[in-house]
């Protein structure tokens, strides 16, 4: 057989392959069989085993773990070809399987497929250099002008609140501590039913001072906590709340 | 320009995403499918002949107005917009494979590519290019796989048809191996 000379002429330890390639270069071992047939100008249809093997098993020696089991089951796969190949026929070479053409047929599926991969990959190219409206970002929003207040409407808008307060009777004051967790509970159950609520329904007209400070502050601390979002669209606006999306879905 | 090429330029301006012909259809339904192909036409020719950035293109069932590949390299630049990243190889030959064998089960694919490919299975199908569309018989019924409209549009292909048919590729698999 011309396959067995070629092999004996063939020694891998004294011939190093002719450029040094990585094996993550290949993706996978049909990918590097084809590879080293083609390297080699060897017929896909009389592959000469034993010289294939050999440059096979060599390329293989740097195997990373997680991609060993797929070569080295192809590097089985040609050792058995390869020992079969070897076997003396017997004298009706009509019926004689050959024992590649499995190989064969894997190889030119595998080839096949990788031309599909070369249209797939220029009609992608093709589309990556060409940008649709989703692909530009979206200017980010300009800043928010800063809140501009001037005493005169900060003094105005303290004396609103407290008319809309009722007067407290000075003379018969009882010190009424600040209630914030029962302030933050009424929230929380309005939150609980309603996405999105309004200033105005949290403290009801003519409330006295220490439920304002107390739902104001209870506001505050579930803002920081990240419970809800607290808005003015404007100065002097009602304050919408809102729950906050990511509390939600916890 | 007709008052429907406009009105299709002005919805395929304002969408991200490639518009099937039915929806734009539903945006004048006097319109007949003649005048709205019509319509189209004029308004790639308007883009084509009268030298626009953008073009009209059909892809993935649907339209889409696109920028001219020879300003990509000057819009990435300017950092307004960048290139998805490019497919691996062994995504690549997953996809080919799916789109050429789908229905196709997770152990047909490892048979042809001779490598596992759960990894690249689940990465295509977290970028929707690939979905579940049935399940094969025999042992534990494997889940079989098929391309997604997303594929489409990804490889800019109005259909599947338009890529190359298995017997026009020039490996052959009916060719049988010489004789030895």
């Amino acid at each position: 057989m011309t396959e067995t000379a070629a092999y004996a002429g063939y020694a891998p330890d004294a011939a190093p392959p002719s450029f040094v390639v990585e094996l993550t270069e290949f993706s996978g071992p049909l990918d590097l069989l084809l590879t080293l047939i083609r390297e080699e100008q060897v017929d896909i249809y009389d592959i000469p085993i034993a010289r294939i093997a050999a440059q096979f098993v060599l390329r293989i020696r740097t195997l990373q773990l997680n991609e060993a089991a797929d070569y080295l089951e192809m590097a089985a796969r040609l050792l058995r070809i390869k020992a079969q190949m070897l076997l003396p026929r017997t004298d009706g070479e009509e019926a004689w399987d050959d024992p590649r053409a499995e190989l064969v047929r894997r190889l030119l599926e595998y080839q096949q497929m990788r031309e599909v991969v070369d249209v797939l990959e220029r009609a992608g190219e093709e589309r990556r250099n060409r940008f649709a409206r989703a692909y530009i970002p979206q200017a980010p929003a300009p800043p928010e002008a800063p809140l501009a207040l001037s005493l005169s409407e900060l003094l105005a808008a303290v004396d609103r609140i407290l008319r809309i307060a009722r007067d407290p009777a000075i003379h018969d004051v009882i010190p009424r501590a600040i209630d914030v967790p029962g302030a933050i509970t009424v929230i929380r159950d309005l939150l609980a039913i309603r996405a999105r609520a309004r200033w105005t329904d949290l403290v009801p007209y003519g409330a006295e001072p220490w439920q304002v400070l107390s739902t104001l502050l209870g506001l505050l601390e579930m803002a920081k906590l990240g419970e809800c979002r607290v808005a003015q669209p404007r100065p002097f606006a009602n304050v919408e709340i809102t729950r906050d999306a990511a509390s939600e879905a916890a | 320009m007709t008052p429907l090429a406009k009105l299709l330029e002005a919805a395929l301006f304002a969408s991200a995403r490639p518009i099937p012909t039915e929806e734009l259809a539903a945006l004048d339904p006097e319109a007949s499918k003649a005048a709205l192909a019509a319509a189209l036409d004029e308004l790639r020719e308007h883009y084509d002949v009268d030298g626009h950035g953008v073009e009209l293109v059909e892809l993935g069932g649907g339209w889409q107005i696109l920028t001219r590949s020879e300003y990509t390299e000057a819009i990435e630049r300017a950092q307004l917009a960048a290139r998805p990243a490019r497919l691996s190889a062994a995504a690549l030959e997953t996809l080919a494979l799916i789109a050429y064998r789908q229905p196709i089960g997770r152990a047909e694919i490892e048979e042809i590519r001779g490598v596992s490919v759960g990894s690249v299975l689940k990465s295509l199908h977290e970028r929707g290019l690939i979905d579940v569309v049935g399940r094969g018989e025999g042992m534990g019924r494997p889940l079989l796989y098929g391309t997604t409209p997303i594929f489409l549009e990804y490889f800019a292909l109005r259909h599947l048809d338009e890529l190359p048919r298995a017997d026009e590729l020039a490996v052959a698999l009916r060719a049988e191996p010489k004789a030895i």
